[in-house]
């Protein structure tokens, strides 16, 4: 028996870390791994809800959520391509005008 | 201190041992390496939770497919390890306190809103059932079926739109 709680914490835990590895990185693609982890920890908290309302509502939102996230990565590495295309460069430093 | 629990708590530590490593490592091909590991941790986490179906999308969908198109743009871009820069030399400490603040601050809510004793048990085998699968398609298309339709399209967009973005111009048109 695991306390929903435990959850919900490691659920906090992977969130910042995510959003740790937003602010900290320099790199687009990391940057972007790291809005996959904070998804991934807000599904987390979804099914772990689910499971204790003994609902599959949460379990379906989490599978648009994954839907969403196959397209957004989709769109966001096309971007990214194509930035490099352009700059030669990805450091998220450098993207500092709207411009090519 | 019961099984269920030590498998908790051993799996809850690789997950967020793989997140620190995905978020410190230097080489973006060991970030995306580490993230499919936290990805199968949660999606054992998810089988720990009960729902089987989602386990499997989350091993297909994002440690398959999504990692792979992401070590697949990693490599060609040749991104692995970018030159270090020092632009803003006092962010990173600023963003570890601001992660701390961040943390307590979701914890606190989550579980003071949550106000619950709850606990999960294993899942029993009934979960293995092709009944709870057709009780889980029932609310898919039934409750949520304009959503699951409004899904499709956003995922046709998706595609025409990475196919728009990364197209080679000819030679005559730009």
């Amino acid at each position: 028996m695991v306390p929903v709680d435990y959850y919900i914490i490691l659920s906090a835990v992977l969130f910042t870390i995510g959003a740790l590895g937003v602010l900290i990185r320099r790199n687009p693609l990391i940057i972007f791994m790291s809005i996959e982890l904070m998804l991934n920890a807000a599904n987390l908290a979804f099914v772990a809800f689910s499971r204790m309302y003994d609902s599959f509502n949460g379990q379906i939102f989490v599978f648009f959520v994954i839907a969403v996230a196959a397209a957004e990565v989709a769109v966001g590495l096309a971007l990214i391509v194509e930035i490099f295309k352009t700059k030669k460069n990805i450091n998220i430093d450098e993207m500092n005008s709207l411009k090519g | 201190m019961t099984s269920e629990l030590i498998v908790f708590l051993v799996l809850s530590l690789a997950a967020v041992a793989a997140a620190f490593g995905m978020v410190s490592s230097r080489n973006a091909v060991y970030s995306a390496l580490f993230l499919v590991l936290n990805f199968v941790t949660v999606a054992i986490f998810y089988l720990l939770l009960g729902a089987p179906f989602i386990a499997m999308s989350q091993i297909t969908v994002y440690a398959g497919a999504i990692m792979v198109l992401f070590l697949f743009v990693i490599m060609l871009l040749g991104a692995e390890a970018l030159a270090p820069t020092n632009v803003l030399p006092w962010q990173r400490p600023l963003a570890f306190s601001l992660a701390v603040v961040l943390l307590i601050e979701s914890a606190y809510l989550l579980i003071s809103r949550a106000q619950t004793n709850a606990l999960i048990s294993a899942p029993d085998i009934t979960v293995n059932s092709m009944d709870n699968l057709r009780d889980m398609a029932m609310t898919l298309f039934h409750q949520f079926l304009l959503p699951f339709e409004v899904t499709s399209i956003l995922l046709l967009v998706a595609m025409v739109g990475a196919i728009v973005l990364t197209k080679r111009e000819k030679a005559g048109q730009k």
